[in-house]
């Protein structure tokens, strides 16, 4: 099943009078349980391109169709919906907030999604175990190294039962071994059945997906395999 | 339904938390952005508590000594200007009235066998006020009807007095010279003898004479002042507008001779004054307030502006708008409360030490609790809103581009 279908998406952001063109015509569809790698130099358009798959950000122009939803059509209120129920977003730097605990910072998006508190608490510590840190619920980001603050990022990322797992350069911060233990963590993911995103300018990381594209300034091209990388 | 306003319940309560513990990780600076309110709100309680003290025992003090009495100021016509001995017997046979005693003040020079040399003010009074206020006497005997008749060179002295002439040594018996004329000490005035509408205005009686030894001294042959006592059963309307007919007719029907002033008028105007004197401090305390909301809508648009990442990442995470808002307003109500509840602390005890030093019963009033209350609360919202609006119109990807 087609889980999204992008056609001749555009980007533009101002730059002065200019209007830079970021994305240019992108054509991307993706099946439902992939698992896709966006790979690109710094500053080719990856993280805006995640953005709009992400609804947290709309084209200048083009359609996408996310789960059969035209998105430009949806209010803000839809969107946030989507982000906080079908979207599980990773961001480049881990981004937790440094004055909630670990527990805390995953609970955030049940928040605002309404769960009660009991029933957030368990799944906090349910995702927290998946990601093997139930010793480390208590412990404020600080406290946590650079792959457990990474690990605690994708369990928020889950917590919210989302189908797609977007991570923008996940391991961009961490060392060789910690970036292969979070690499292991999402090939189980998705062989539970989660749909992956992951863009990275890595090309060995790129290669731990089953499809890889290419995005260089803004275009993107089919890269097949990854074992053909 | 009644999931969903649990869900907004719960979201609230995790805002609350959050709230607190953003203003108590910045705790000095937080501490310097409620002063404002802080002060504003000690100053508006501390107001309102102490004058509604002072209102409060004024009017205590007037119904104790001022029911039945009306006092009556004669600025006399071309043709009379005062009330002779026969009219002060002619206004007691009326019906409403049980007796008049009249008052004459002077300043005079005081001295006691050549020693100190003050000015102090002497009032004469009659043998009726002590007959009518009891208790007005601590020791030795009030001036009586014989005094009056005579003229007779007797006073009362009350404490300071004793204290300044006579070191210690009893009083009563002893001579003292007021205006260079020897008069004998026959008692000692007790020390709250307030008892009279111009004692309250000018102070209690320092030294009384009789109020005919008072006029021989001042050169005069009339009463310009008095107090009237009504009769038992005759309310002061009725007396009123009996004693404006008989003094009219003594002054031919001219205008602008004479003032009568009941108790409860002099009360209502006092009770206006005060008021009015206490709603203008308020109005300049208030002034404390809006600084104080200006602080806090300062301090929140710095807070929105550093935590542009984190509010960036919620949207991210499902956030809504209003979600965003409602939490920064709870920060903004929050700490604003925290500056009222202090400010209602400190103000209560503000008024229980001014209470204690004008020596009037310290009232908690609840009313201006709720107003504290009221006044932090209006203000933590009114003055967060624009901050909070700013955060929940953050684009996240702006946002998020700032971290
Ligand atoms: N909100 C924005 N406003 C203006 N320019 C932007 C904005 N977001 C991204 N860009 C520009 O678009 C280009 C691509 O950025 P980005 O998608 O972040 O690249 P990548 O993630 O691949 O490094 C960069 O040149 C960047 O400066
Ligand atoms: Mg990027």
């Amino acid at each position: 099943m087609t889980f999204f279908r992008m056609e001749k998406i555009n980007k533009f952001f101002p730059m002065g009078e200019e209007q830079a063109h970021i994305l240019k015509d992108i054509d991307l569809t993706l099946e439902e349980g992939d698992y896709l790698s966006i790979l690109g130099p710094s500053g080719s358009g990856k993280t805006t391109l995640m953005n709009i798959i992400g609804c947290l950000d709309v084209a200048s122009s083009g359609r996408y169709i996310l789960n059969d939803r035209e998105i430009e059509d949806l209010t803000e209120a839809e969107l946030a919906h989507i982000r906080s129920r079908e979207i599980g977003f990773v961001f480049q730097d881990s981004q937790l907030l440094p004055r909630l605990t670990a527990q805390q910072n995953v609970e955030l998006p049940l928040i605002y999604a309404g769960t009660s508190p009991a029933e957030r608490r368990r799944r906090a510590q349910a995702m927290l175990e998946r990601v093997e840190l139930s010793d480390r619920m208590n412990h404020f980001p600080n406290q946590l190294s650079g792959g457990q603050q990474q690990r605690v990022a994708i369990a928020r990322a889950l917590v919210g039962g989302p189908s797609l797992l977007l991570a923008d350069e996940p391991t961009g911060a961490l060392d060789q071994k910690t970036g292969r233990q979070v690499m292991k963590l999402f090939g189980e993911l998705n062989g539970e059945g989660r749909t992956v995103i992951m863009i990275t300018h890595d090309t060995n990381i790129a290669r731990n997906a089953r499809r890889i594209v290419h995005i260089i300034d803004g275009e993107l091209t089919e890269g097949g395999d990854a074992a053909d990388v | 339904m009644f999931k969903k306003i649990c869900g907004v319940l719960s979201m609230l309560v995790e805002c609350v938390r959050m709230s607190l513990q953003n203003i108590f990780a910045n705790r000095l600076r937080s501490f310097l952005t409620v002063l404002g309110i802080l002060i504003g709100v000690a100053a508006v309680i501390a107001l309102i508590t102490t004058v509604n003290a002072f209102s409060g025992s004024l009017s205590d003090s007037f119904k104790t000594m001022g029911a039945g009495t009306l006092s009556v100021t004669v600025t006399g016509s071309d043709l009379k200007s005062g009330l002779s001995t026969k009219d002060l017997n002619a206004l007691t046979e009326l019906p409403a009235v049980e007796g008049v005693s009249p008052q004459e003040s002077l300043r005079s020079r005081i001295s006691h066998a050549g020693s100190h040399d003050t000015r102090i003010r002497v009032t004469g009074r009659s043998g009726s006020y002590f007959a009518k206020n009891e208790g007005l006497v601590s020791r030795g005997r009030p001036i009586n009807v014989i005094d009056e008749n005579n003229s007779s060179r007797v006073c009362l002295i009350n404490s300071d007095v004793t204290e300044t002439l006579f070191y210690g040594v009893d009083p009563l018996g002893e001579t003292i010279y007021i205006d260079g004329m020897p008069f004998s000490v026959i008692g000692t005035l007790a020390d709250d003898s307030a008892k009279s509408v111009t004692s309250i205005m000018n102070g209690s009686d320092e030294i009384v004479i009789p109020y005919t030894t008072a006029m021989k001294m001042n050169s005069v042959n009339v009463v310009t002042s008095l107090t009237v006592y009504l009769a038992d059963g005759v309310d002061s309307d009725t007396a009123n507008d009996e004693l404006e007919e008989w003094f009219d007719a003594l002054f031919s029907y001219e205008e602008d001779c004479y003032s009568i002033m009941s108790m409860s008028s002099i009360e209502d105007t006092m009770q206006s004054m005060l008021s009015m004197v206490s709603s203008l401090l308020a109005g300049i305390a208030s002034i404390a307030l809006v600084v104080g909301g200006i602080g806090i809508m300062n301090m929140m648009l710095t807070t929105v502006t550093e935590r542009t990442a984190e509010i960036g990442l919620k949207k991210a995470l499902g956030a809504l708008p209003w979600q965003i808002q409602v939490q920064f307003l709870i920060e903004s109500f929050l700490l604003s409360m925290i500056g009222g509840a202090a400010g209602i602390a400190l103000g209560l005890g503000l008024s229980m030490f001014l209470c204690s030093m004008m020596s009037t019963d310290f009232l908690i009033s609840v009313q201006a609790i709720l107003l504290g209350f009221g006044f932090s609360a209006a203000v933590g919202i009114v003055f967060g809103w624009a901050p909070a609006r700013k955060a929940s119109r953050l684009n996240p990807i702006d946002a998020l581009r700032s971290m």
